[in-house]
């Protein structure tokens, strides 16, 4: 590679910051559901794939897949009967489900219990941090599409209103759990990667803390959107490298940059601001102006 | 030909019968009102309907079929559209983005179709889904205001546009639940005249309403309601003479409560 190993590695945190972040959007962000555990599907996925890759020693992409959908079917299975809650009940029931996940990874034999695994690299000539780079940008992607669909819109409506929603014949409790399970395989597309690239996970790093980081990214970037997802996680992932010239300041500063930002714009970075209507009503701005002098 | 029926329906909160043992029929075709004072029970009865409470006991039927008790969208699926008496519009989303919303029943693909939105039959049916759509705030008259936020219309205009959002399942029922409520008298005769056009496009209305006027102008039939009881049904003049009628309104003078 012809980049810096350090930038390098920035890039690819930031990369894997983008998937999660994508994938708690979809349930967070455009449905509406709180999800205070998506560590869980994280941990899920990066198990299940490093477990692949050690005892199969299958394909890369196939790897990636298959952690991804072991953290959906895990999500829809838990879905059903959580997804029926909502708001904070819904947010302390998957803290607690995160919860029971690292408890289990921790205790079973499989996954070498405290001690964690060592992940060989991947079966792949395509370097890694590519393929973490390309992963982002076909989940953002696709959740753009799904913002932009009928399914979407779906999931917005039962957001905004859930009865309303109910009212024009969407089936609230389906879409809650396909949605989960879309988020969840996000996730689980993420938690494998990142087993990948750091070459070693332990139950304990898919805590709360991580479901927070990830919440953050959401919540910064403007909930609902697909690119605010993408720079908040871009922002998250560098601001502390950007303030390391602090030292010991660093995460004093990081912390009060946060606080900042959701005093000034409580609704994200780019919350409430739809880019791509932006973009055409600047188009249509231009050209009505244009007319006018004719 | 009687499209909904409701027999004998009562629903109890704790110690409180908010509806009890109310029957009539909504024929197919018509514009029936449904008024009473409040806390008559009128919302209570299209919250039944539409599958939001269920009832203590008595039964709700459809075109034939039992509808008491089945989940909310499942009035939506057998063609029943409603509006909010608090509306209830998608506030974050455009006018447009709202109605295409209510034609949800009428498109097929799902979580496939969001994820391959090249496919040309994603496509043909966004498309369609688009044009139902305008066609349908056309019919309000709010195709000029697409793009506005659902939330920047007026109070009469987001009344409207729930009526939009409603027609946009093309329902063979149309439950309306105070659709003239905070309306200026122009507002309230277009809208008069635009639920009479939506009558004569094959929608049957059942609607619940306080201003007398335009209840009286619209309705082929009223249903009266009070304090969870049917007192009264007929046409509007049989409904406006009947002693038992205006006793409810007015009171009566031995009567504690007017």
């Amino acid at each position: 590679m012809l980049i810096d190993p350090y930038i390098q590695q920035i890039l690819v945190t930031i990369g894997i910051g983008i998937i999660l972040a994508q994938g708690l959007n979809i349930i967070t962000g455009l449905t509406g559901q709180l999800s205070l555990g998506h560590a869980a599907f994280m941990s899920i996925g990066a198990f299940s794939g490093a477990l692949l890759t050690i005892k199969a020693g299958l394909p890369f992409p196939l790897v990636v897949l298959a952690g991804g959908m072991t953290a959906a079917v895990a999500a829809v299975l838990v879905g059903w009967p959580i997804l029926r809650l909502t708001g904070d009940y819904l947010a302390i029931c998957t803290l607690g489900f995160a919860e029971i996940v690292k408890v289990v990874f921790l205790n079973l034999d499989i996954t070498n219990r405290a001690f964690g695994l060592t992940v060989p690299p991947p079966a792949t000539s395509v370097p890694l941090p590519l393929t973490v780079l390309a992963s982002a940008l076909l989940v953002s992607l696709a959740s753009q599409s799904i913002r932009c669909s009928r399914f979407g819109r779906a999931l917005m409506a039962i957001r905004d209103d859930e009865i309303a929603a109910a009212a024009a014949g969407i089936d609230v409790a389906r879409h809650k759990v396909r949605a989960f399970g879309v988020s969840a395989f996000m996730a689980g597309v993420g938690g494998c990667l990142y087993a990948h690239v750091l070459g070693y996970i332990n139950p304990s790093d898919f805590g709360f803390l991580k479901s927070v980081d990830m919440l953050a990214m959401v919540v910064l970037g403007g909930l609902g959107s697909v690119p605010g997802a993408v720079l908040g996680a871009a922002f998250l992932g560098a601001a502390p490298e950007l303030l390391r010239f602090m030292a010991s300041y660093r995460m004093l500063v990081y912390g009060a940059m946060l606080v900042a930002l959701m005093v000034f714009r409580p609704d994200g970075l780019l919350g409430g601001i739809n880019l791509w209507d932006f973009a055409l009503r600047r188009l249509g701005r231009t050209s009505q102006r244009t007319r006018g002098e004719n | 030909m009687a499209l909904l029926e409701l027999d004998n329906v009562t629903i109890r909160f704790g110690g409180l019968t908010a509806v009890d043992g109310v029957s009539f029929t909504v024929q197919q075709g018509e514009i029936l009102a449904l008024i009473g004072p409040n806390g008559a029970g009128k919302s209570t009865l299209f919250n039944m309907v539409t599958g939001i409470y269920r009832p203590t006991s008595g039964q709700i039927r459809f075109r034939g079929m039992r509808l008491a008790g089945s989940a909310p969208h499942r009035a939506a699926l057998c063609g029943i559209g409603r509006t909010f008496q608090n509306i209830r519009l998608f506030q974050s989303q455009s006018v447009l983005h709202n109605v295409l919303t209510g034609a949800h029943l009428r498109g097929r693909w799902g979580l496939t179709g969001a994820l391959l939105p090249f496919l040309p039959a994603v496509q043909r049916e966004e498309g369609r889904l688009l044009e139902h759509a305008v066609h349908c705030l056309g019919r309000v008259n709010l195709a000029t205001k697409a793009y506005e936020a659902a939330g920047s219309l007026s109070y009469g205009e987001q009344r409207r546009l729930e009526i939009a959002r409603a027609l946009a399942l093309s329902p063979a029922l149309l439950l309306l639940d105070e659709p003239a409520a905070g309306m200026n008298p122009n507002e309230k005769q277009t809208l008069l005249e635009m639920v009479r056009a939506i009558r004569d496009s094959g929608i049957t209305v059942l609607l619940v309403e306080h201003d007398m006027r335009f209840v009286m102008g619209i309705s082929d039939r009223i249903v009266v309601l009070d304090h969870g009881v049917a007192i009264a049904e007929g046409v509007p003049d049989e409904v406006r003479t009947n002693p038992q009628v205006i006793a409810a309104y007015l009171g009566t003078g031995g009567d504690g409560h007017a």
